[in-house]
């Protein structure tokens, strides 16, 4: 694997929340077409550092960063970055499946709806190559018009996944996307970011550890706002240079 | 008497006081309702509905009062929905928490407490001789209207806080705007509660008396009004005219009057229940 194409880069990023230092001089570089797991205790700030990317933590009233983000080289904090366009090609899905309470059809074409796209045609068969990448369609193909919320807790996050693909995202962001479903289901999912790798960089929070060694490429261990180590997955898991990721990825504590 | 028992007694005791408490507003509201329609019932007709008033009580009926509610709820109900609703988004959506917002919550508060009397008067000043509307049912829908307005805004921004945040993520996640977000995903999942407030609102509008006299609804109107720049009188108005005459026969009159404007009521707040349930339904977070 080549190690020069980097396609989102943090520079020295500080996070607060208020009085609280929730990341501190995190530097990291991300491969492109790779997986990366962000791992760590609860409250570690790895999922805080996900939405960076997206600037989801914008919302939140006490969020202050400061540092840089670069997206292939353009910091996505800069003033003149429009967030709804940056958005576009840095897809995120969440924690706890959350479709929109409209049909299925309805929930994988918002996106597109949304950016002016009227193309029947085109939406269509966005639609449907979205749900076949989210390996939903054969499921689905037959109720496109049942509500979204009619599908079980796994298809639902499939859909979520559909949906972020079909904006044709560079980034998948996905914030501990199994940790509300079941086994089969979460199988099923982490198929699928195996194949979606080929196409786009993903960037994971996880809690499961084997989950994190199954799937990535590399591997970044968080503690207290801290970036403790990063590294490729084989040799984080392997052959940690710090005592607290041994201790961490081995379940002496977390 | 032991203390458990005692503490049993005192349990069934207020058991028994809160049932008490609960039927009494229900008793009330139904001695009243049996009395109207002994003396109303009887009088209802097709030809009560669309006769015009008259001097003679079996003769006068209720078209020009209802016809006039109507185009008053109508025109109330254009006005007020849009102002109250956009009010409602931007409170709950733009405001923040800042000076100039909570300046806003407080005021819309206080409206809400305002004599209704008092929009009469603003709306005798404002709508009727500064704009110079006249004594119109334009005039009288403003300043109802203005009653109306923070029960509705307060509702919007109840229906909008029960979106859950999870939704405005996703839609904002996949790069949707502020306003794209509302419109499409908060705006459309909040209709229900929205919708609710709106017919409640509407339902209390029907029955203002004091703040349309103010602005100059007539007790006597001899035709239905046919733009909202006519003069017009309501339901309530129609009512207390007839309470105060004289004649035994006006009095069965207004009691068969009342009927009709609890009906509408009544109606109204099916709608709203019926509204409120189907959208509970449709929407399971």
């Amino acid at each position: 694997m080549k190690m020069d194409n980097h396609i989102l880069e943090s520079k020295s990023v500080n996070v607060y929340y208020d009085d609280m230092h929730a990341l501190k001089n995190i530097s990291m570089k991300l491969e492109a077409n790779s997986v990366t797991a962000l791992i760590g205790p609860s409250g570690c700030g790895k999922s805080t550092f996900l939405r960076v990317f997206n600037r989801m933590n914008d919302y939140i009233e006490a969020f202050r960063m400061d540092g840089e983000v670069l997206m292939e080289g353009k910091n996505i904090y800069h003033k003149k970055m429009q967030v709804d366009e940056l958005r576009k090609s840095i897809g995120m899905v969440f924690q706890k499946p959350n479709p929109f309470p409209k049909s299925i059809f309805e929930n994988v074409a918002y996106g597109l709806k949304i950016q002016g796209i009227k193309d029947k045609e085109f939406i269509q068969n966005r639609v449907e190559k979205s749900l076949q990448q989210a390996a939903l369609w054969d499921e689905v193909k037959s109720d496109l018009n049942k509500s979204a919320l009619a599908l079980s807790g796994g298809q639902q996050q499939r859909l979520c996944i559909a949906r972020a693909l079909a904006v044709e995202p560079r980034v998948l962001l996905m914030d501990e996307p199994t940790s509300a479903l079941d086994p089969i289901s979460t199988a099923k999912v982490e198929e699928l970011i195996n194949e979606l790798k080929q196409n786009y960089t993903i960037v994971i929070v996880t809690h499961n550890m084997q989950q994190a060694s199954r799937l990535s490429d590399y591997t970044a261990f968080f503690y207290m706002g801290d970036l403790i180590e990063f590294g490729k997955t084989e040799e984080i898991f392997r052959n940690p240079k710090v005592e607290r990721t041994q201790n961490y990825i081995t379940g002496r504590f977390g | 008497m032991t203390n458990s028992r005692k503490n049993r007694l005192k349990d069934k005791g207020f058991e028994y006081l809160g049932v008490a408490c609960s039927l009494f507003g229900l008793v009330v509201l139904a001695i009243f309702i049996g009395d109207i329609l002994a003396d109303g019932l009887s009088r209802i007709d097709w030809d009560f509905l669309k006769s015009l008033p008259s001097r003679k009580p079996e003769k006068a009926g209720i078209f020009t009062a209802w016809t006039g509610s109507l185009w008053i709820l109508v025109f109330t109900t254009i006005i007020a929905f849009p102002l109250a609703v956009s009010a409602g988004i931007y409170l709950e959506e733009y405001g923040g928490n800042g000076r100039w917002s909570s300046l806003l919550e407080v005021n819309i508060s206080n409206l809400a407490g305002v004599p209704s009397i008092i929009y009469g008067l603003l709306g005798l000043e404002i709508f009727v001789r500064i704009f110079k509307m006249g004594n119109s049912v334009l005039a009288g829908a403003f300043a109802l209207a203005l009653l109306i307005l923070p029960i509705i805004i307060v509702a919007t921004r109840e229906a909008i806080r029960t979106v859950p945040p999870s939704i405005r993520a996703a839609s904002y996640a996949l790069g949707a705007t502020k306003w794209q977000t509302i419109w499409n995903q908060v705006l459309p999942a909040s209709m229900g509660g929205i919708f609710t407030g709106v017919i409640l609102a509407i339902s209390r509008a029907v029955g203002e008396t004091a703040p349309l006299i103010i602005v100059g609804a007539l007790a006597y109107v001899p035709f239905a009004p046919s733009s909202p720049m006519d003069e017009f009188t309501v339901m309530p108005i129609q009512i207390f005219n007839w309470v105060s005459r004289p004649q035994h026969g006006f009095t069965v009159n207004a009691a068969a009057a009342i009927i009709i404007l609890l009906l509408i009521t009544f109606v109204m707040n099916g709608i709203a229940v019926y509204l409120r349930n189907k959208w509970q339904k449709k929407i399971n977070w």
